[in-house]
């Protein structure tokens, strides 16, 4: 599915902000997630710091999606993934390259840029992108084999902001792998990513900040998988007019004034 | 039979707090320190001194809660300036929402309106239309509460020796306390350090009774008073074991707080700027484990003064029960497990 990975979950979650990290762990395994995102600015701070947490989730024996979260440029995130790479072993990267402060909306002019780099040097992009067609046009260019569109600004638990936008990204690219990342906040959200024929979601702190964040990431599975199941089993198109569910003709038409 | 003696490694606040009930209870104790003074290279010594369960109940698992509570009524027992003003929690415009999230979450507060938070914080008047008021909570000077402490036990003829590094199996003692933080781990490996950030401002301009919280999407943010117009802001949590100076990334978010708080702060001097590292177990609890005749008292993370209390007399209990094996004392204290 990603990279020539075959996954069976489609949720992907990431590890920042739970209570700690024994809540996190059992968040995983509701999750049923089988790949985590890792920040390496945010916990890292610089060289080998984030040592003890990374070991950490390395122990889980899950596959390490790390992340360039908190790059404001295209420099930074650069220096992120390799580091990255060299940390856990890994080709993949969620790339970030922040361009407000505020909504945390992505750069994406230095998104492509960085994908650019990146790809030529060997890594597996997954660019963290708004909606936008021609900005995922040129991400694909650039090598990126995955795509993650927000849903809605990261941690606003606002669900699908541009239903449309979505669709028509996905009837673009019906061969390459898309996950709405980022704006989730409730497992109807999720479950409407899906429907839309999304491949996965990810999301962190619509489960990490929950009440019960382990009850939070079952939901979020089964919504991920009811999801899933009814794109698959092809539902109906919205109509403006009723249609019975039982025949109507051959019954007697009561009332009417 | 000689009377028993203790060995408390570490005098940051698990260690004090530790020794202090064992003395207490009678027991003959001797605290060792690897430092040369009181609170140095201790991340007591840049704690924010909240005593604020309930604050707390919003954000982390109810153990914190239930084991923090008590500590308020032992702390003012035994130092004095524990100031029960309880403690204010607010948010800007736009985090209005996480604040009644954050209500919804915890207990024993009230809603304070614009007048009501002009009522006890007059400086904050005209600032915030909303605020949550936590009356029963308390906060206190770390660094003080800490030399309080060291002045009890001198009292009892407690001596803590300054500029000894012991490791626990080596000591001699008939039980050995270990409180020694972040160093035990090499008796803990699970234990890990959670970076926090400080920093203190002096500000004539500004003057808060109680600890102000401000609501942050990335921080637990707090501004703690702490007389004669200083002011300790905190503090960052980060997934991370580097040591060495605040981050500008920090610090900005940090002063920026201040600012938002009240610009008075605008004008504030920074005295200091701190980080440390929490020592921390997977669940973020404190733990008492045990190793033959040693006790290693760990974990307390971002919450030491609030829950020290409780993890000392737990640990005195546990002690007193491997000094008395004949009477049918508890077994260590059970603890949820992750």
């Amino acid at each position: 599915m990603f990279y020539g990975v075959d996954l069976s979950s489609r949720l992907l979650l990431g590890t920042a902000r739970y209570p700690s990290p024994a809540v996190l762990e059992r968040a995983i395994k509701a999750s049923r997630a089988e790949v985590v995102t890792v920040s390496l600015r945010r916990e890292g701070g610089t060289g080998r710091a984030g040592q003890s947490f990374w070991q950490f989730i390395q122990s889980l024996g899950l596959r390490v999606l790390p992340n360039t979260a908190g790059c404001h440029s295209v420099k930074e995130a650069v220096t992120t993934a390799h580091m990255a790479r060299e940390l856990f072993d890994t080709p993949w990267i969620k790339l970030e390259v922040i361009g407000d402060a505020d909504t945390l909306q992505p750069d994406v002019f230095g998104l492509v840029e960085a994908a650019r780099i990146l790809a030529r040097d060997g890594f597996e992009v997954f660019p963290y992108t708004t909606e936008d067609l021609v900005v995922a046009d040129r991400l694909v260019e650039a090598g990126c084999r995955v795509l993650m569109p927000w849903g809605a600004p990261i941690g606003s638990a606002r669900g699908l902001n541009n239903v449309y936008g979505l669709k028509s990204l996905r009837a673009h690219f019906p061969d390459i792998p898309l996950v709405v990342d980022a704006g989730l906040g409730v497992p109807s959200h999720a479950a409407a990513a899906m429907e839309l024929g999304y491949d996965a979601v990810l999301l962190n702190t619509a489960v990490a900040e929950a009440g019960d964040p382990v009850e939070m990431a079952r939901a979020f599975a089964l919504a991920v998988e009811a999801g899933r199941a009814a794109y698959l089993a092809q539902p109906l198109e919205p109509r403006d007019m009723a249609q019975p569910s039982t025949p109507v003709i051959g019954k007697a038409v009561l009332g009417g004034v | 039979m000689a009377k028993p003696t203790i060995i408390v490694i570490g005098a940051g606040v698990a260690g004090l707090t530790c020794a202090l009930e064992l003395a207490e209870r009678g027991l003959s104790v001797e605290v060792v320190e690897r430092a040369r003074t009181l609170g140095e290279g201790s991340c007591s010594w840049m704690a924010g001194g909240m005593l604020a369960p309930w604050c707390e109940r919003a954000t982390t698992e109810p153990e914190v809660a239930e084991w923090g509570a008590p500590s308020i009524d032992w702390w003012a027992e035994r130092f004095p300036g524990t100031a029960r003003q309880g403690s204010l929690v607010v948010a800007q415009p736009r985090d209005l929402p996480d604040l009644t999230r954050f209500a919804q979450r915890t207990e024993h507060f009230d809603w304070l309106d614009a007048d009501g938070i002009a009522k006890f914080e007059p400086d904050l008047a005209g600032r915030f239309r909303r605020a949550l008021f936590f009356r029963d909570e308390a906060h206190l000077d770390p660094r003080r509460a800490l030399a309080a402490l060291a002045e009890r036990l001198q009292d009892r003829g407690v001596v803590i020796r300054f500029g000894v590094e012991l490791a626990p199996q080596d000591a001699r003692a008939d039980v050995v306390v270990d409180c020694r933080g972040l160093a035990a781990r090499d008796a803990l490996p699970d234990l890990r350090g959670v970076r926090g950030e400080m920093v203190m401002v002096r500000s004539p301009d500004v003057s808060l009774q109680r600890p102000v919280r401000m609501l942050h999407p990335r921080l637990p943010l707090y501004i703690v008073p702490r007389g004669n117009g200083l002011f300790m802001i905190g503090a960052t949590m980060i997934e991370s074991e580097r040591r060495g100076p605040v981050s500008v990334r920090s610090a900005v978010e940090l002063l920026n707080a201040a600012y938002a708080l009240h610009p008075g702060f605008g004008e504030a001097e920074i005295v200091e700027l701190g980080a440390d590292l929490r020592p921390a177990f997977p669940d973020n609890l404190p733990d008492i484990r045990r190793s033959g005749h040693v006790l290693h008292a760990n974990g307390l993370f971002r919450h030491g003064f609030l829950l020290a209390p409780t993890l000392a007399r737990r640990t005195a209990d546990a002690v007193l029960s491997m000094l008395q094996p004949e009477t049918n004392h508890a077994d260590l204290p059970q603890r949820r497990r992750a």
